[in-house]
């Protein structure tokens, strides 16, 4: 009787590790997805923080002129 | 050989086993549930976001299944109903269930709170409490109330949905959970009737079996007068609309006859005739629910359409 090196457990556990490695693959892509999105949200919401700053750097540098 | 021989007899789980153990119908009921929840809220989310926030609440309501599975192993061996889950048929070890249930909670808890707030997480962490600890463990095998204290744990998804969006709980959320807390019991109750369960060699009090049918009857018709209510008042609200009001009245009222036939029939008859009532309001109530929340969809989608 011949060794049978791919036995029907092997199968089966290689279905296992392909399933949980596509959900794996799949979460990695979510999270990467979703960071994307809140990065660029928030990259939005704060759009007039730069205007601002550059408005706040400039006052001390006027009052700094005055006497 | 007979190394490899002993592996054989089916007793490591595949991949299906662990997907089985997340309760995959309960989960596309929940989805369900909170996506009408996430699309009538006066607030949007991105839809990667609101993708996010679906997921995430099935999948804490998949963890809490798991451990459900894992807490009531000793009961699904005894029905015949539940003898082919993966636990019972030792396909997967308790440990297992356990682990899968506690991880998973844990991830569906905190991606939940990082795509949407805080809120929504803590409300889905304590609905994995609540149908855990406080159904499972606890009370579902010392009253014969259990169906209404699980339908509890059933009717948060549309309110996580809507605090996902909006950050908070309001009146429309409050009654869309208690749309489904007071629709489950007779909804159950319809079925507990006419199904031959094994629950009593199970040591699960159920009502037909702890105060008898005709007390059971009458459950049925209270809890449905007691369900119109919150049915039809969610009509008033901000997400009600014509489509949903005129959803609430036929349906209320034929939900109201169909348990009113239940009431004033006995087992004779309900024999005579092979349950045929009880049957007919069992399904009636699943299109009852489910064309309520359509109705709130479709008047939310009429807002949207109407600027």
């Amino acid at each position: 009787m011949a060794l049978r090196v791919e036995h029907e457990m092997h199968h089966r556990r290689f279905g296992r590790n392909l399933g949980l490695g596509v959900v794996l693959a799949a979460f990695v892509v979510l999270v990467f997805a979703l960071t994307v999105v809140k990065v660029t949200q928030g990259a939005r919401f704060h759009a007039d923080d730069g205007k601002k700053n550059t408005g706040t750097v400039t006052q001390p540098a006027t009052g700094g002129s005055q006497p | 050989m007979t190394d490899i021989r002993s592996y054989e007899g089916g007793g490591e789980a595949r991949f299906g086993d662990y997907v089985q153990l997340l309760k995959p119908r309960v989960m596309s009921l929940v989805v369900f549930a909170a996506l009408v929840g996430l699309l009538v809220a006066p607030a949007t989310l991105h839809p990667v976001e609101a993708f996010c926030a679906i997921l995430f609440i099935a999948l804490g309501g998949g963890a809490s299944g798991a451990l459900n599975m894992w807490w009531d192993a000793d009961i699904d061996a005894v029905m015949r109903r539940t003898q082919s889950r993966p636990i019972p048929s030792g396909r997967v070890e308790p440990g297992e269930a356990l682990a899968i249930g506690l991880a998973l909670s844990g991830i569906s808890v905190v991606m939940l709170g990082l795509a949407t707030n805080l809120m929504a997480a803590a409300l889905l962490a304590f609905t994995i409490f609540f149908y855990v600890v406080i159904y499972s463990v606890w009370l579902k095998r010392i009253t014969p109330q259990n169906i209404v204290i699980g339908g509890a744990a059933g009717a948060f998804p549309p309110m996580i949905g809507w605090v996902a969006a909006t950050g908070s709980v309001s009146i429309e959320a409050f009654l869309m959970f208690m749309l489904i807390f007071m629709w489950t019991p007779p909804h159950f109750w319809a079925l507990a009737l006419f199904m031959k369960s094994d629950y009593g060699d199970a040591k699960v009090p159920m009502l037909t079996e702890t105060h008898g049918r005709k007390s059971t009857r009458a459950h049925v018709w209270w809890y449905t007068v007691a369900l119109v209510p919150f049915s039809v008042v969610l009509a008033f609200t901000t997400i009600g609309g014509p489509v949903y009001m005129a959803a609430a009245l036929i349906l209320n009222l034929m939900f109201l006859r169909g348990a009113w036939a239940i009431w004033r029939r006995d087992e004779t008859a309900a024999e005579a005739d092979r349950y045929r009532v009880e049957k007919s309001v069992f399904r009636f109530s699943l299109y009852y629910l489910f064309l309520l929340f359509v109705a709130l969809l479709a008047d939310a989608g009429l807002r949207v359409m109407g600027g």
